[in-house]
């Protein structure tokens, strides 16, 4: 490795004067320079453990656990590191060429990169150590981890490309990954099937990504990020080719995005992914795969952002993630499985950061990204320690767990607020600065972008999506929590393995908002800053200080969604049946059957390519692979025949005869031994006599 | 020197010994005639050595050799047609066919 750290060929962006960035980025030292480390590290013992994870003491958790932590500290000190110290430096490793395009292996480690380090690293170390729990007693424990380690490992090659090559191959592990975790309890057809929907429907949305990449990749002539981020830099005037192909380049990138990270239409993958343990649901909606679209949008920022290339782009991201946050929040409200109301809880909040990418707020969507990595897993958890406990999803199941598990009541709670965007918990913060994004979007939007108009009205979903993400946690929290117990376990609280991850995350839920309060702290905004700023000047808005009118409508929104929540769900209704079959006609039936895109892609797109292609497989299957499998039988069948012969006459003749022909001549030979000492000296000497009359004749 | 005169020496002690080597029945016989044409073989060396004039006295030095493998093989063989003798009451060869199968 040392003579390859040698070879290395490192790009040291030049420092220049950013908007309010003016100290050196640095090249990090040799905590970067190791950094190879993360993305490798679990990959390989992903491989360890399907090998040895059984003869472990603890069946591969051990290992899957120790890497985590390895990757949550590098990743902390990471961030420690960058706080102090703004780091931007890649490195890349050539492994191939294709005419002048090299393919490179390589490792980013700048303020995007890190921050996604930190996530995965932290969130999953909790996630790992709350598995352990969680997963106990199952047939398939080590291979699970395994899977688990895989699917972490991957995110970690996704986050730290630093071309698009490395990019696709990390964005494809994570997506085998996620099938192999989504189909883990294969056992039911409902679960392998869900894992299919998921890797199908991403596959569908990765074309896009394979499109647009090619398309950057061609016109850029290079692979590497770095490459591209200078061509736009450079301006319009000058990359001519890469600001024609821009806007389709853009939109195809998104499409991609749009997969992994759940944008209506593509959404539909995500609830039905509840299907695999509820650990993974944690950890996909909340460190890995479904970041990655906006890690993907925010890593490619600047060619959305810059005007004369994508930007035109971003009203379509906009318009998709204000129609992804308002919609899939409202599927919430009617589902009674507990993982798939926080399923559609994630989908609208990635709403929420798809959209604030396209209002152009790099750091707010981001900043969502990283608060919400925090409460979603911890609600996940929280919604696994219960699972664990009643042994049902089902809400109608639960109900009174408040007294039996008070610690899963009140990180659930913590982490219930903090999606709601209760002050001062971490979604206030960074949901305030979604909202602060739409607004300055609907005053300066051009009409390339979709204009103003486009802005305010997503500013108004957003407010109601709050609205809507506070009724629904309430209806959540009321019927898991609150009220008489309806099912029929005994439910008790969850191991310590289990619970003090809970913790953990609700600390984060709580605190980590504070990181970048407007005006006050701008920790966040600095980490993700340093490298994307470089080079582009006002690249986004920033609020001075607090917007005390929207953040007052947030918080109202998210309080009329509690009460509105707690008057219908809470208390004072007049019975428990009533509170459970609570409906508004008209709307409901549509949300049950969540707006009919599941049966419009049964129906319209699954079925009548699946329905024609299954006959025809049949009939080729049966007229013409037959035949030909058929013929090829019996032509073999004609040709051992003649095999047969050659076998029995021609080799079995040749070996019988060989011997024959060995044991005459060893019956003729064995009368020369005697056993006479003389009788053989005599022929050596004659034999001599023979040879010496030879030589002397010959010469 | 006459140089033929010592190689039909020796040519002739080597007929000796090769024709007591192939006509003796007793063990004891077939050696001693087996002695013959080794010195037979020293005669060769040492007429040889002489008439080249070696600058080393090669020859005179393997026949010395020779004469030293020769004891040798002759304390074997003896220990060997003793010990025979001892399990068989009789030294002689026509006798010794255990090499045939």
């Amino acid at each position: 490795m040392l003579q390859l750290l040698t070879n290395l060929n490192t790009i040291i962006l030049a420092t220049e004067e950013g908007g309010g960035h003016a100290e050196a980025l640095s090249d990090g030292g040799v905590l970067a320079s190791m950094a190879w480390l993360i993305p490798v590290v679990p990959m390989v013992a992903a491989f360890a453990i399907v090998f040895f994870g059984k003869k472990m003491p603890y069946k591969g958790w051990d290992i899957a656990i120790g890497v985590m932590a390895f990757e949550a500290l590098y990743g902390t000190v990471l961030l420690l590191s960058h706080i102090s110290n703004p780091i931007a430096k890649d490195f890349s490793v050539e492994i191939a060429k294709i005419g002048d395009m090299a393919i490179e292996w390589g490792w980013s480690v700048d303020g995007l990169s890190i921050m996604m380090y930190f996530v995965v690293g932290v969130v999953g170390f909790l996630v790992f150590a709350y598995a352990k729990g969680y997963m106990e007693g199952d047939i398939r424990f080590t291979w699970f981890f395994a899977s688990f380690t895989l699917f972490a490992g991957g995110m970690l090659v996704l986050v730290s490309a630093p071309n698009f090559i490395q990019l696709i191959v990390g964005w494809e592990l994570v997506g085998v990954a996620s099938w192999l975790l989504i189909g883990h309890y294969w056992e039911e057809h409902e679960n392998s099937s869900a894992a299919i929907k998921a890797f199908l429907t991403n596959k569908v949305a990765d074309v896009g990504l394979f499109i647009g990449a090619i398309m950057i990749s061609m016109s850029v002539g290079s692979f590497r990020f770095s490459d591209v981020m200078h061509a736009i830099e450079e301006g319009a005037a000058h990359s001519p080719v890469l600001a024609q192909f821009a806007f389709w380049a853009g939109l195809a990138l998104f499409i991609g995005a749009m997969g992994k990270s759940a944008q209506f239409p593509l959404h539909v993958w995500l609830p039905d992914a509840m299907a695999g343990p509820t650990p993974v649901s944690a950890l996909m909606h909340a460190a890995t795969m479904v970041t990655a679209g906006i890690y993907l949008v925010g890593r490619m920022f600047p060619l959305y952002a810059v005007e004369g290339f994508a930007d035109e782009v971003r009203w379509i991201i906009i318009t998709i993630g204000a129609l992804t946050l308002f919609l899939t929040g409202l599927i919430a409200l009617v589902q009674d499985d507990i993982k798939k109301v926080l399923a559609y809880s994630t989908l609208s909040q990635l709403g929420y950061m798809m959209a604030a990418m396209g209002a152009g707020a790099y750091t707010a969507g981001l900043f969502h990204l990283f608060t919400h990595a925090f409460f979603k897993a911890l609600l996940f958890l929280g919604a696994g320690s219960v699972i664990h406990s009643v042994h049902s999803n089902n809400m109608s199941d639960m109900g009174g767990l408040r007294k039996h598990m008070p610690q899963t009541f009140w990180t659930f709670a913590i982490g219930s607020v903090a999606l709601a965007g209760v002050i001062p918990f971490a979604g206030f913060w960074s949901k305030d600065e979604i909202l602060a994004s739409f607004e300055y979007a609907g005053g300066h939007y051009t009409a390339a972008q979709g204009g103003a108009a486009l802005g305010t009205a997503v500013l108004w979903i957003a407010i109601a999506g709050a609205f809507v993400t506070a009724f629904y946690m309430t209806r959540t929290v009321w019927l898991t929590f609150f009220g008489e117990y309806k099912g029929k376990a005994h439910p008790h609280e969850s191991p310590k393995i289990m619970t003090y991850p809970l913790i953990g995350l609700a600390v984060g839920s709580a605190l980590f908002g504070f990181i970048n309060w407007p005006g006050v702290t701008h920790v966040f905004t600095d980490i993700v800053g340093g490298r994307a700023y470089e080079g582009f000047h006002d690249l986004e808005h920033h609020a001075e200080s607090l917007n005390a009118v929207l953040a007052l409508l947030g918080l109202a929104a998210a309080g009329l969604g509690w009460y509105l929540g707690w008057r219908i769900w809470g208390p004072d209704r007049e019975t428990q049946a009533e509170r459970d079959t609570f409906k508004v006609n008209g709307l409901y039936p549509v949300l049950e059957k969540k707006y009919y895109i599941d049966d419009a892609y049964m129906n319209g797109v699954i079925k009548p390519i699946r329905g024609p292609i299954a006959a025809a497989m049949n009939w080729f299957n049966g007229h013409v692979l037959d035949f030909i499998v058929n013929g090829a039988g019996l032509l073999m069948k004609s040709f051992g025949k003649v095999v047969y012969w050659f076998d029995q006459r021609g080799v079995d003749g040749a070996i019988n005869a060989s011997g024959a022909v060995t044991g005459a001549g060893g019956g003729m030979l064995r009368l020369l031994q005697t056993g006479k000492v003389q009788q053989y000296a005599i022929l050596i000497f004659a034999a001599t006599v023979v040879l010496v009359a030879g030589l002397v004749i010959w010469f | 020197m006459i140089l033929s005169q010592f190689i039909i020496l020796g040519a002739a002690l080597f007929s000796l010994g090769v024709y007591g080597v192939l006509t003796r029945r007793n063990a004891v016989l077939v050696l001693l005639s087996v002695e013959l044409m080794l010195a037979a073989v020293n005669i060769n060396f040492v007429a040889f050595d002489v008439f080249l004039r070696d600058s080393i006295a090669g020859g005179q030095i393997f026949s010395l050799f020779v004469i030293a493998v020769a004891a040798a093989e002759v304390g074997i063989g003896l220990a060997i047609v003793l010990l025979i003798f001892r399990n068989r009451q009789s030294a002689n060869v026509d006798e010794l066919d255990l090499m045939k199968l």
